[in-house]
């Protein structure tokens, strides 16, 4: 028998001290464990949103090269009718060419023509189009037109290919013509390339290492064919392996040779290296005219004219810069040509940026520069209404029904089980069930909101029944008493009492429901809706995509515009999540009602 | 079988061998009651002994409750009100109720006593209906207080005004019978005594029907006293009779306190 009175003793023993410290031993613990969950929550939160934010930077602003246009009366409107339609035949898109080699008249290559026309985005010479057409006075007048730049200009412009790297110079450069034609020879009195030599001494070293891969490769084939003439074998087998064994060790051979030759060139910086596309960019500024080098030593070396006049004899430390570019040519989407174009642009001041409002105006575009959100922004909206006005009204009279009517028997069971199933079935599922059903027996049309908005309405239906019966669950039932001990019926009593007062609960399950259905992207690919869709969708049965499909298809481009605009479309994407949640907040705060 | 005191005034509700079950549970045993008009009726007893059960039967409430099984025969003005021709809407409107705990919508003073007029038609225009409203507030003795807030919402008031507000909800519904489940329960002596005061001024309206746990709430408030215990009606009559000279020991035992 245990003594009561005795019992409290215990309290103060030591084993009881024992008990205590351990017990706070494990509060503490698990204090720690929460704060540690949340902080490394935490962090995976602020790097998603850092990796996201700093991404979409690179879609906030566009940059426009600007070009005086001399819209000469008989090259745009010859017979001067001021039609649109006769404006609107003229090939802009040549114009634009046209003025393009005017600025720079010395580039003849057709390479180069092309490297240079690819500066403004194709969709330059379709706005400057528009712009005459809507004001067709302006022919006969010479305008500064704001020409788009293409996204791998942008993207230079932005620093995204890198800053050209600069070193300050002390010494005199001499630049005197070459043998080869428009090259010149430039050199200086010290070793100011050395750097750049020490560059391409690594490149050597690098090819030399290769070659001797290369080397060892054949080796091995001179040592196994070495192994296989020493087992027992008939003579003609023994003849072709020792001609084997010869003609690879000569390989070997020729490959050694050749990379003691290149680590030869690569220590002894005396002499000049020719620079191939697969060297870094070693580019000279010398006055107004820009050149690339394609011989290099440690005081001088050939370059190549790039921008004219490049001449200029001696040149005074101040007038001249040397940039280098680690990135091979080969390696960038932009030539050094490109970069040389662009810098006398932004040095004349014809390089303009300003916010990217196309981003939020324009449809999709294989273009990044001319890629918006605005057709895929206007589906979701389309594909959300067609999904609130089937995914409310039915979920929320279901859960009525289920909740207020329905009588608790086997059949309600096993449609509250089914519920609770949909709820956890993949969203894919629910888009082959659209293709098959609505696609295939309906013929609802593809691609269109309201085939995304029905597979939509399946997939929020459980979200918001189950809500909603959990909010009409949570009205008093003291408020069904009331109403019904006033002689109202069922459905007075439901509509009346019961339905406003859950209404605040069914809302916040619904718009987080929606919110769920605006980032779904799997179902909308069974149903056609990953498509390349350039228009903004006017109506629930033209073809359309979605903010998330959007995104998916422009992570999947390989353009590195896109990755920014990906990322800017996430944060819209994002935005729209985060309203739609503090809306759902919001109402709950606004009604709640306390009895 | 229970004696009633013969009285010169009519009866309103006769119940005969009412049965209730929940499920399996028989929770009321053949239950014979006579309820007067103009009368405060008590039923009292210890808790779970049906007495709360007895009176939802008067106004069917015990329907909206799925596994509930009601046997037996309660006339109310000589018709049975479990016919299958009775609505229980309809029935409802007739008998209101007021339960233990203060109940109002949580919408306007206003709306919470127009809602039972609106939904049975009994005003045919906006002046009606505040008349309506105006009068069974007045009835509730709640008017004063109310009269310049009327649409602030109900849930704003205190325990024994939203009391008296639930009596003024069924009241508007012009019933003539009016069910009180425990209705000073949850509130304090001062409320208390201010619902108390108005059952009684009730009476000369409506047939009351009072649950309480309260003796001296009984004894005060009604006219007629039934005890119930253990789903069993044991002893009805005459109030001042069932206190001081009950017939069953078990009532004595109750009311003496040895039973509760």
């Amino acid at each position: 028998m245990v003594k009561m009175s005795e019992l409290s003793k215990v309290h103060d023993t030591p084993a009881s001290m024992a008990r205590l410290r351990k017990r706070r031993a494990a509060e503490t613990r698990l204090h720690v464990y929460g704060i540690l969950a949340i902080v490394v929550s935490g962090l995976a939160l602020v790097s998603l949103l850092w990796t996201v934010f700093g991404n979409a930077l690179g879609a906030v602003t566009e940059n426009y090269i600007t070009l005086s246009v001399p819209l000469t009366q008989e090259e745009i409107d010859p017979d001067a009718t001021g039609n649109p339609d006769v404006i609107g035949k003229i090939d802009f898109g040549g114009f634009t060419k046209d003025l393009l080699r005017a600025k720079f008249p010395d580039v003849t290559s057709r390479s180069d023509k092309k490297d240079l026309y690819d500066l403004v985005s194709v969709g330059a010479g379709f706005e400057l189009r528009q712009r005459v057409i809507d004001d067709p006075s302006l022919v006969g007048q010479t305008i500064d037109f704001r020409f788009l730049a293409s996204d791998v200009s942008d993207l230079y412009l932005k620093g995204f290919y890198g800053e050209l790297d600069e070193t300050a110079q002390t010494v005199v450069l001499t630049v005197t013509p070459a043998e080869k034609k428009g090259h010149v020879e430039v050199s200086v009195d010290q070793p100011v390339f050395a750097n750049a030599v020490a560059l391409v001494g690594d490149e050597l070293r690098h090819k030399a290492k290769l070659e001797r891969d290369q080397a060892e490769l054949q080796d091995n084939g001179v040592q196994e064919f070495g192994r296989r003439l020493t087992t027992d074998i008939p003579d003609e087998k023994r003849a072709e392996y020792t001609k084997q064994i010869e003609v690879r060790s000569q390989k070997r051979d020729e490959l050694l040779a050749e990379a003691d030759a290149l680590e030869a060139r690569a220590d002894n910086p005396a002499g000049r290296e020719e620079l191939d596309d697969r060297m870094p960019s070693l580019l000279l500024k010398v006055g107004d005219s820009w050149l690339k080098m394609t011989e290099v030593g440690l005081s001088g070396g050939i370059a190549r004219v790039i921008q004219p006049p490049g001449d200029g004899g001696q040149v005074a430390p101040a007038d001249w810069h040397y940039y280098i570019n680690e990135v091979p040519e080969v390696a960038r989407k932009i030539s050094d040509n490109q970069i040389v174009w662009l810098e006398v642009l932004r040095e004349q001041d014809a390089v303009t940026d300003n916010f990217n409002w196309r981003f939020f105006s324009a449809g999709d575009s294989r273009e990044p520069e001319l890629a918006g959100i605005w057709g895929a922004a206007v589906g979701s909206f389309w594909t959300m209404l067609v999904t609130f006005f089937l995914a409310f009204p039915i979920g929320v009279l279901s859960a009525i029904y289920l909740e207020e009517f329905a009588r608790k028997n086997k059949l309600t069971d096993f449609v509250e089980v089914n519920i609770n199933n949909l709820a956890a079935v993949p969203s894919i599922v629910f888009g082959l069930l659209g293709l098959s059903i609505f696609l295939g027996i309906f013929g609802v049309p593809r691609s269109a909101p309201l085939a995304g908005g029905v597979v939509l309405a399946l997939m929020t239906l459980p979200t918001i029944i189950i809500a909603a019966r959990a909010s009409i669950r949570a009205v008093p039932p003291s408020i069904r008493d009331a109403a019904l001990g006033l002689g109202a019926s069922k459905m007075q009593t439901s509509f009346h009492h019961v339905f406003p007062l859950a209404m605040p609960g069914i809302l916040t399950g619904t718009i987080i429901g929606m919110a769920q259905a605006l980032g779904e992207t799997a179902p909308l690919i069974m149903i056609g809706m990953v498509a390349f869709i350039v228009d903004v969708p006017g109506g629930i049965t033209d073809s359309a995509t979605v903010l998330p499909v959007q995104v998916f298809r422009w992570a999947d481009f390989p353009e590195r515009a896109f990755e920014a605009r990906t990322a800017a479309a996430i944060c819209v994407l994002l935005v729209f999540l985060v309203l739609m949640n503090a809306l759902a907040v919001f109402l709950r705060k606004k009604f709640e009602r306390r009895w | 079988m229970v004696k009633h005191k013969k009285s010169s005034e009519e009866i309103k509700i006769t119940a005969r061998g009412v049965n209730v079950f929940y499920g399996e549970t028989h929770a009321i045993q053949d239950v014979d009651v006579d309820i007067r008009d103009h009368t405060v009726t008590a039923f009292i007893g210890p808790s779970g002994c049906g007495k709360s059960t007895f009176l939802r039967c008067l106004n069917r409430m015990n329907d909206t409750i799925d596994i509930c099984r009601v046997t037996g025969e309660i006339l109310m003005d000589d018709r049975d009100i479990y016919a299958p021709d009775v609505d229980p809407v309809q029935l409802r409107a007739k008998v209101g109720m007021v339960f233990q705990k203060p109940n109002p919508f949580p919408k306007s003073i206003y709306d919470n006593v127009s809602y039972g007029p609106k939904i049975h038609g009994l005003a045919q225009n906006k002046d009606d209906l505040d008349h309506i409203v105006e009068r069974s507030l007045k009835r509730a003795a709640l008017w004063k207080e109310v009269k310049d807030r009327l649409h602030e919402p109900g849930t704003g008031l205190s325990g024994g005004q939203q009391q008296r507000l639930c009596i003024a909800r069924a009241i508007a519904t012009a019933p003539e019978v009016l069910l009180m489940d425990e209705p000073c329960s949850a509130l304090d002596p001062i409320a208390t005594a201010q619902i108390e005061e108005l059952i009684d001024e009730l009476r000369s309206k409506y047939s009351v029907v009072i649950v309480t746990h309260s003796m001296q709430q009984a004894a005060r408030v009604s006219q007629e006293t039934s005890f119930f215990h253990l789903g069993v009606l044991v002893e009805s009559g005459d109030t001042e009779k069932i206190f001081t000279a009950p017939e069953d020991e078990r009532t004595q035992n109750y009311i003496t306190g040895r039973i509760g």
